[in-house]
Parts: C-alpha cells; structure tokens; sequence
C-alpha cells in the first residue's frame, strides 16, 4: 500500500515537473528552420524518405558551407504524423522561436496555417501540395506554391492522355477515372477536371478512398472494372498509392493507363504492384537518381558521417529527391532575402520577400550542383507558383525512368480558375486582409 | 490540518446541501478559477493556444459525454460526430447571419446537436451497453460522411473545408487569424465555468438524479415513476449539447479552420478515454481525464529531449513520438491498475485522507 502510494506520488509528481522544463533556447546567430515531418503513422512510408531529404540537404549545407551565407541552420523536426491536429500544435511550438518559414507537408496542415502566416508573418512554403488558389500572391502574399499546383498536374495528366489518344477531340466519350485520397488533398484537382470534363466532353469518374479504408480498396477496384474507364487519375499519398497499384495489377488494369500524381510517384509504391506494376506512370518535375554533385555531397558530408537516418542507397530516390529539391527551395529563398536585405540573419518578413523573387536559373542550378535535376523555377509577386513544366516517368519494374519531354501546364485554363478561387476565398473569409507588402524585383 | 471542517457549522439545508460544503473548497476553487484567469496573462502563446485552450475545449466534451455515460450510463461512441455538427451548425449560422455576435451563435450550435443526439438516441429505450455504442457508431459514421459528402455544409468550398471567418465582440476580434491567444482563451475559459456550472447544477438537481438512478438500474428507477424514455432522450439531448458546443469551439476557437476528418472516430475515442481514465460520473473527472490523455502526451514531447539530453541520448522527432505513445499507454494502465475508478477517485481519497492528516488514526 505504502509503495503504491510512493510509486503514485512519484509519478505525478515527476509528470508535473516535467512539464514545467524550460524550452531549450537557441544561439543568436543561427537562422532556425523548423521541419514538418511525418515519419510515423500511415503515411510514414512517403513521409520519411521525404523527411530524409530535406534534413539530409540542409545538413549539408552546414556541414559543408558553413550555413547558408556563414550563418548555420538550426534544423528542428516536428513530427506531425500527417495529423492536422498535431501539425497546429507543432506550429504553435516553433512559432515563438522565430522560424523563418514553415513546410507542412500536408494540405490539411497547410489549410490550418494560411490564415495565421500573414498575421504571425511566417512565410509558408508548400512545395506543389496545399490550396490551389494560394498561387495567387496578389490574395496570399504569405504562402508559395512552386513550382506547380495539382490543377498544373491534372492539365498536364489531360494532356498526356490528349497526345496518347491523338488529340483532345479524340477525349469526347471517353471515362476517365480519378481515384483520390477522400481529404482536401485528394479533392484538390476535382473542380479542374470537372470543367475539362465539360469542355472537351468525357466521363469524369470518382473513386474517393476514405483515410480508414487506404489499404482496402477492393470495393472501389470493384466499381473501377464494373466502370471500366480508359483512364486513371491517382491522387494518393501514403498507403494509399502502393494499394492502388497493388489493386490495378491484380484486376489487370492496363498499367501505361494509369497515371499518378507526382506524391504517387515513390519507388515503394510502384513496387508493390510486383511485376505487374511495369508501365505504372506518374508525374514529376525533378529528377531520380543520385549522380548530382550536391547529392554526391550529401553521402560525402552527411550519409558516411553518420549524421543522416538515410541508408545509403536509398538516396537519390524520388521522394528522398523531393525532399532534397524542397530543402534547396528552403536554402534558396534564404539565401535571397539575405541578398535583397544585406542581412545575414534574416527573418520571416525577409524570407517572404527572398521566395517571392526567387529565379533559380540553369546557371544557378549548376552552381548548386543539381544542374538537370529539375527545370528553373521563377516566383513572382502576383504567381507564386510559377506553373512549371511537368514530365512524366514511367516505372520499368526496377526503376523510374523519364518517359517525355517536358509538359507545360495548361496555364491559360489554370490561371483564370486560380483567380476566380482565390478571390472567392478572400470573400468567404470576410476581413481577409487585402496585399499591403510590396514588390521586390526579381533577383 | 489546514483542511477540515471542524468549526463550520451548518445552519440551514441549503447549506447542508451545497456542492461545495467545505469553505476551504470554495476557497480552493476560487483560487483555481482566478489563477485561469491570470495564465492569460502571462503572454505565453505556446501555453494558450497548443495547451490549455484544447485542454479547456476538451475538458467540456469529456463534460457532453460524462453526462451521458457516466451519469445516465449510456455509453456512446458518437461524440466525434455530435462535435461535428455543432461546428458545422455554427459554421453555416454564422456565414449566414453574420450580423449576429458568434458566441450567440456558438452557444446555439449546441442545439442542433442536440436534436441529432436525440435522433441518434432513440434506440436508446430498447438496447443498452455495447449494443447502443454500436448504434452510435452508427451516428459517428453517418455524420463524418455528411460533413464530407454534403458540399452545402462547407459551403461549396473548394478544400472541402470550414474556415473561420472573422468576428468580433466589443470590437475585439475573437474568431479568425487576427484574434490572439489571450482573447480566445478567456473566452473560452469563460464559456467553459459557465457551461460546467450549469452541468454541476444539473446533476446534482432532480434531472442529474433521474440520470443516476437510471444508470444503476432502470427497472427500479421506472417503478419509482421516472419516465425512461424521456429522461434518456432529455440525457442524449444535453449530452450532444455540451459535445456540439465544444466542437463549436474547437473549430473556431482553437483551429481556426477544419476538415472533416477531425471529427472522425478517433476523436470519439479520444473523449471516450478522457471519460474513462478521468473518472466515470464525475465532472472534476472530466477535466482530469482531459488533463492526462492531452496534456502529458504535449509535458512529455517537451520534457524527454531535455531529460534525455543532459546523458548525451539526442533521440529525433520521431523516436520521442513512439516513446510518447508507449508511455502514454503505460501510464493509462498504470492508472487504471491502481484506481479503476479514474483519477477523480483519487482525488477524493487525496482530499480524505488530507482531511484526518497529519494524525490518521
């Protein structure tokens, strides 16, 4: 009795003491960068290899550089499990102290935040995921989309298909099938193929995957050859996509017909479909492989130093890539605000400003050590997303290979719809502020 | 010693009968509720707005769902989706009429909420135990799929997701981006002692006895002239009330915006246990219970890298979020070995042997 009253007042009051512990404080001259990261929870499988790239590169940065302009990087991660609730609690606890941006890597997170970037003046960088209309700078001043939107990657899907079946009157009567992540994030390109749909006359299907039911979709696969639509749309994450292309090989879906956004584009999700995945194509706008000076660099500094999480030869894969592509947005948009302001330790306020004249040219790409990873990315104050040229990849049952040129997005039909969005968002959400940050020229 | 009531005297039945017959309790909660008060003024946004704001919201859920399972005995795994609709109802209310003040609007929400626990309820008369949670589980799916397939609830909005908008009370901007952490948890605050004293005035009235009497067992309390199917309704009906009006709350004073999924059947779960380890039948419990399952994952996250440090173990992110996890589960079974009636059982035997300290015997 006595030791379980001991053992019982031990512990409430170790858990009482605990939670009164100061937060470790940061040096001055540092720039603190926080990461979002889910490497637990259903979605750890695309969350870790992603997580790995972003840290891997920044570390690299330090390792090898120095920091970014003499001044090291503070790298934090948050685990957020790709939950929304602990995203926003993740949020509050870097929030005070001084994050220059924020990566959420998660669209519902992303929503969460809009609102609070422009009032906690923490500039948000969601890299090709997050609100479609938040492209729009002259509404969001705070929040970035490069280098493309979902509905960049659902027109370029459109024209793929388009050039396959020899031109887009060749769509009319045609079903195409998109089967998504039932989350905004899923939801993401459906108002863009609906208004295709109309234009150029096809069936437009959908097959939304509840979270719950990600890896069961055998009904929905059900429905999908019941249906059978000529085309298919994936716009899953996590468990979601190797299900999915689990599934159309086992029902025989014809593989170079279906086609997956670029977050279904990871080796794991393609190798579950075993054999029968060959053909399995996705959307990408950088490049596979690890035979990039500034990759070679990470092994070099980080990977053979015991410093990463990464094996070896998981570097270089694609969403370990897109994490590393995120990180070099990261450092290049720091790296601008400290040009456009001569500072050296920059704040939120100067990084908003160094991502929206962000122009990361061949020249400079080379000068990183990525030349002919990804195509230049350019930011301005009205686009922030830039709306780049997408290509797609193909999966030849070992690896990724590049299966076109570059597709530019059908940015006349995209931008006019982003504007309308964002200007009804502005209107939804009454006292939306109106854009008082000026311009800079682009660097 | 300090903590006794030799020397109060009761000289009438109202005093006999008090909540709080104690003047130490009183003054003990007195000085608990001006110390909430005082915590916004610390300025300390990280404490407001990731900790007690969610802890306060969640505390008054764990209320919505006590009253019903611990308190009428009905247990329900519904909760997740009665948040839900007060947080949609608010959110079509005050798109809709915004020239109303929101709390109006928030307080009202609950309603809605109300006649769906009702709707939901109905089953309640013919089963009981594990077969009406399944019931209402039945409510928690339905509901998430509503608020996911309905696009009229969102209002056509393009994420599929309710934001809050801005509004204000004296001018002071309590909802939306602008609105700071110490505005919204003093509302907040103020709603919840305001929502908790009307509950503790339920259930220790007729109603709360009705309630009880039910719970232990529903033959008896029919014979002695309870109308059951009332009662039961009355039980769901204040139940989602509360729920409805923390949903309300949890979007649009903590969130700030939301999709459906976090009214899913986690989220049931997550008031469930609260319930559960806080202490059946009991609102001190409710608060607890909210306490431990919310408030130590967040003391834990903080306090293990800086436990650890000093010993040269620099864990990452994720490795202090499984440790989160597995101490978490550990110590909700530690709790519930020790006292399975939760942790407002122990509270009161901490006040009853405080009472006879230091001379037990």
């Amino acid at each position: 009795m006595a030791f379980r009253k001991l053992c019982l007042g031990a512990l409430t009051a170790a858990l009482a003491g605990a939670a009164s512990l100061p937060l470790p404080a940061i040096a001055q001259e540092t720039i603190y960068v926080p990461l979002f990261t889910y490497r637990t929870g259903p979605f750890a499988g695309s969350g870790i290899p992603v997580a790995n790239g972003k840290h891997d590169y920044l570390m690299m940065l330090n390792e090898r550089d120095g920091g970014i302009g003499g001044v090291k990087l503070v790298i934090e991660e948050c685990e957020t499990g790709y939950d929304t609730k602990k995203g926003v609690e993740c949020y509050e606890a870097v929030k005070s102290k001084g994050p220059v941006m924020i990566n959420p890597w998660s669209t519902g997170i992303t929503l969460q935040l809009i609102p609070k970037a422009g009032v906690d003046k923490i500039p948000i960088l969601s890299m090709a995921y997050g609100l479609s209309a938040a492209a729009d700078g002259n509404v969001f001043p705070w929040v970035f989309y490069p280098p493309a939107t979902y509905w960049d990657g659902a027109s370029v899907f459109l024209k793929h298909v388009a050039a396959t079946e020899g031109g887009f009157d060749k769509l009319k009567g045609k079903t195409i099938g998109l089967i998504h992540l039932d989350a905004p994030y899923g939801k993401e390109p459906i108002p863009f193929l609906e208004t295709q749909a109309k234009e150029h006359g096809f069936n437009l299907k959908l097959y939304p995957v509840a979270a719950q039911d990600m890896q069961n979709q055998s009904s929905i696969w059900l429905n999908i050859r019941r249906d059978r639509p000529d085309w298919l749309y994936i716009q899953g994450w996590g468990a979601m996509n190797p299900t999915a292309v689990k599934e159309a090989a086992r029902t025989g879906f014809p593989m170079d017909r279906l086609v997956g956004v670029w977050f279904a584009g990871g080796e794991d999700d393609a190798r579950a479909g075993g054999a029968g995945a060959k053909g399995y194509k996705s959307l990408n706008w950088h490049a596979v492989g690890a035979d990039f000076p500034a990759l070679q660099d990470i092994i070099k500094h980080v990977v053979d130093k015991g410093k990463s999480q990464t094996p070896k030869d998981k570097v270089g894969e694609n969403y370990y890539n897109r994490g590393v592509y995120n990180a070099m947005l990261i450092a290049e948009g720091i790296r601008n605000a400290q040009k456009i302001t001569g500072k050296k330790v920059v704040n939120g306020e100067d990084v908003r400003r160094g991502l929206e004249s962000l122009n990361i040219d061949e020249a400079r790409l080379k000068e990183l050590g990525l030349a002919g990873f990804a195509a230049p990315v350019k930011v301005t104050c009205s686009d922030h997303s830039g709306h780049h040229a997408i290509y797609i990849q193909q999966w030849d049952g070992t690896k990724w290979v590049r299966a076109s040129d570059w597709i530019e997005p059908m940015r006349d039909k995209v931008r006019p719809m982003l504007e309308a969005a964002a200007k009804d968002y502005a209107e939804k959400n009454t006292g939306w502020p109106k854009r008082t940050e000026p311009c800079d020229k682009s660097s | 010693m300090f903590y006794r009531e030799a020397g109060q005297y009761k000289t009438s039945y109202a005093a006999d009968m008090a909540v709080f017959p104690l003047r130490e309790d009183r003054i003990g909660l007195a000085v608990i509720i001006l110390a909430a008060y005082a915590l916004a003024f610390t300025r300390n946004d990280f404490l407001l707005q990731a900790v007690m704001i969610p802890f306060l919201i969640f505390s008054l859920a764990a209320i919505g769902l006590n009253l019903l399972t611990g308190y009428a005995g009905l247990l329900s795994l519904g909760t997740g989706g009665f948040m839900g609709v007060g947080a949609y109802a608010c959110y079509k209310l005050m798109t809709a009429f915004p020239e109303v003040n929101v709390l109006v609007w928030i307080l009202l929400s609950g309603f809605f909420s109300a006649a769906v626990g009702v709707l939901f309820g109905l089953p309640s008369l013919r089963i009981k135990g594990f077969y009406l949670a399944v019931a209402t589980l039945a409510a928690q799916f339905f509901l998430q799929w509503a608020f996911n397939r309905i696009p009229w609830l969102y209002n056509y909005n393009l994420s599929g997701a309710i934001e809050a908008p801005l509004r204000t009370l004296f001018g002071v901007p309590i909802i939306g981006p602008t609105a700071t952490a110490e505005v919204r948890y003093l509302v907040v605050l103020t709603l919840v002692i305001g929502l908790t004293w009307v509950a503790s005035n339920l259930v220790h009235g007729r109603i709360g006895r009705e309630w009880m009497a039910i719970r232990d067992m529903d033959i008896a309390a029919e014979l002695m002239g309870i109308k059951l199917f009332q009662t039961k309704l009355l039980a769901f009906a204040v139940s989602s009330y509360y729920c409805g009006v923390a949903g309300a709350m949890l979007v649009f004073l903590w969130y700030g915006g939301a999709e459906y999924t976090v009214f899913d059947i986690n989220q049931s779960f997550f008031i469930l246990f609260m319930v559960i380890i806080g202490g059946l039948g009991s609102l001190i419990g409710s608060f607890f219970g909210a306490a431990l399952i919310f408030i130590m994952p967040i003391g834990l996250g903080i306090a293990l890298p800086a436990l650890l440090g000093p010993f040269g173990i620099n864990v990452g992110a994720e490795v202090i979020e499984q440790l989160r996890f597995m101490i978490v589960g550990a110590l909700i079974i530690f709790f519930l070995i020790v006292e399975p009636h939760g942790l407002a059982r122990l509270w009161q035997i901490a006040k009853q042997k405080l009472r006879v300290w230091p001379f037990p015997y």
